[in-house]
């Protein structure tokens, strides 16, 4: 079986000169696929994807994306190799117009963006009537589309977003969902974190449940929502 | 009805005309104070000295040119040695970051840290201006004195009071408004003015958007130079050019920034009309206008100054204290750009 196109493979690692958060923790996706992880609260689930893009030490293990491998690189470096990130909070130029954001997003293209610009727009219609707006005085939903936006202007090959729906209504939070579905259907892989367990393995190819920074399940998503075990402990029944 | 008219031109003469002149210059230091808060994150204490010399090195030229007998026709001489004078300034707050705040900033060091390390170079700069031009007034406006003198106005008018502009202060208005609007069109419209902003809003995520900082601050000290030397040269135009007077106006400009909301640029340009009026409608003596427009007996004796003219600063101090403690981010909302 051929690599993953990204993968982050036996990560182990801490922030700075800390403790060992991960232990030899595997987290891949396919080509146009959603991988998600879960676990309980403070099992490293964000600290394995940023991990995955270079925001901490990786000590042991290695992040390979296309089979190249990638460990060294800075984050700003990744984003030049094709990987968009979404953090978790702070994650807008909150006085900026939206139309601005974007095109921050897009800030080392050198090229005409104006067409992925359009693209974004499409997915989100809200940001088009939007678009002269301060993007901080939009509700949570459309600043996590803003959000995604951004990161979507670099034409990424995987979109890493960390709980995009965070602080959300569930109505936003199916929409959000359904907008990510799209965006993998285009062909980009998307590597995210939830809190909503249930909600994001049933949009999942690829599931993965983290406990103390290593791996504890791994499944598609079917197949965790199916397991008994997961179910108990990470479900709730 | 011409004495409604003699209060009012005594009004635009003595506190309207000296009071949006000196806002302008307020206004165009604040600014800088403001971008150097809202970029890098610390009150830039040295910026009344760096205001200091660029406005010597323009002295310096302005000297240099009428020595060689260049002049500006009507206008001041100092105009044309502008240019120069940002140019060295621009070389001295770049020398500054490259050799001082750099330091710091690799090192990621609080705001407080940066404040006092920019005390140091304050001082520094303080002895280097004095050192280099002296610690005495220096006058070097030339050129045509008044757009409208008093006598003029009166012969127009028939008034019996008079009303005078001075081309330094037509110079300053004109000056601030055209580059309030070059500043806000470079941080609005353009590629890097977006980066400084974006920068400024949020800087982890302007790093994922692969907006290089260094860049960013390069050109926010390249801005700040232009500022100080526009904002002292039109100072000392207007007034006279003294290094002490220049380290004073620290307060005015930092109350201006903070009244309108630190990093926030259009409210460093309010701040700077809020505290230029108040500091010269507190400090005017009223007499003249209240005895022109109220019966004649109700005619005050007093001179109806609120403060004598040497308590301004204190005008800047009470409404920094007001302002900290009612509206703590200033009239606009401070900290972004």
């Amino acid at each position: 079986m051929s690599e993953p196109f990204l993968i982050g493979d036996c990560m182990t690692g801490g922030y700075g000169k800390g403790p060992d958060i991960l232990h030899d923790c595997t987290i891949a996706v396919e080509k146009g696929e959603i991988a998600v992880i879960v676990g309980p609260n403070g099992a490293g689930k964000s600290t394995a994807m940023k991990a995955v893009f270079g925001m901490l030490d990786v000590r042991q293990g290695a992040v390979r994306l296309d089979g190249k491998d990638i460990t060294k690189l800075s984050p700003q470096d990744r984003v030049l190799q094709g990987m968009g990130f979404v953090p978790q909070t702070h994650n807008i130029f909150a006085s900026m117009t939206v139309e601005e954001n974007l095109e921050m997003g897009a800030y080392i293209r050198t090229d005409d963006f104006s067409q992925t610009m359009e693209q974004v727009y499409d997915l989100f219609p809200i940001l088009r009537e939007k678009r002269n707006q301060a993007a901080g005085e939009l509700s949570g939903g459309q600043r996590q589309q803003v959000a995604v936006g951004r990161a979507l202007m670099t034409k990424p090959t995987v979109l890493m977003l960390d709980e995009p729906t965070a602080g959300v209504s569930p109505i936003v939070m199916d929409e959000l969902f359904d907008r990510i579905i799209e965006v993998a259907r285009t062909g980009i892989s998307i590597l995210m974190v939830e809190q909503n367990a249930r909600q994001a393995l049933e949009i999942a190819d690829k599931g993965y449940v983290l406990v103390q920074g290593a791996n504890a399940y791994t499944g598609t998503g079917k197949e965790l929502l199916a397991d008994a075990e997961v179910r108990k402990s990470f479900l709730g029944g | 009805m011409m004495d409604i008219l003699n209060a009012l031109v005594v009004l635009a003469n003595f506190v309207m005309i000296p009071a949006v002149a000196y806002g302008s210059q307020l206004a165009l230091g604040a600014l800088g104070v403001t971008l150097v808060y809202g970029v890098l994150r610390f009150s830039n204490f040295a910026h009344g000295d760096t205001m200091a010399f660029g406005t010597m090195v323009v002295i310096l030229v302005t000297w240099w040119f009428q020595s060689m007998g260049i002049s500006f026709g009507p206008l001041p001489t100092a105009l044309l040695a502008l240019p120069f004078g940002i140019a060295a300034t621009a070389v001295l707050v770049i020398g500054s970051d490259r050799m001082v705040y750099r330091f710091y900033r690799q090192t990621k060091s609080e705001p407080v840290v940066f404040l006092i390390v920019s005390l140091g170079v304050m001082f520094v700069l303080n002895g280097l201006v004095r050192f280099i031009i002296g610690p005495n007034d220096q006058s070097f406006s030339d050129g045509e004195r008044f757009i409208i003198k008093v006598g003029d106005f009166k012969k127009m008018t028939g008034l019996d009071e008079g009303l005078a502009i001075k081309t330094t202060q037509g110079i300053t208005v004109v000056t601030a408004i055209v580059v309030v609007a070059a500043l806000f069109w470079f941080l609005n419209k353009t590629r890097t003015g977006k980066s400084m902003r974006a920068f400024s809003d949020n800087e982890d995520l302007a790093l994922l958007s692969g907006i290089n900082p260094e860049r960013v601050v390069f050109y926010t000290w390249l801005i700040v130079a232009a500022l100080a030397t526009i904002a002292g040269t039109l100072y000392g135009l207007d007034k006279s050019f003294k290094p002490f007077v220049y380290f004073q106006l620290l307060l005015p400009i930092f109350a201006a920034a903070i009244v309108g909301g630190l990093g926030n640029p259009l409210g460093a340009i309010a701040g700077g009309f809020v505290i230029a009026f108040s500091e010269v409608t507190i400090t005017y003596a009223w007499k003249k206008v209240i005895t022109y427009v109220v019966p004649e007996t109700w005619a005050p004796d007093g001179l109806v100054q609120l403060l004598s003219t040497e308590y301004k600063f204190a005008v800047s101090f009470m409404i920094l204290v007001i302002v900290l403690l009612i509206k703590p981010t200033g009239l606009f909302k401070g900290k972004s750009l």
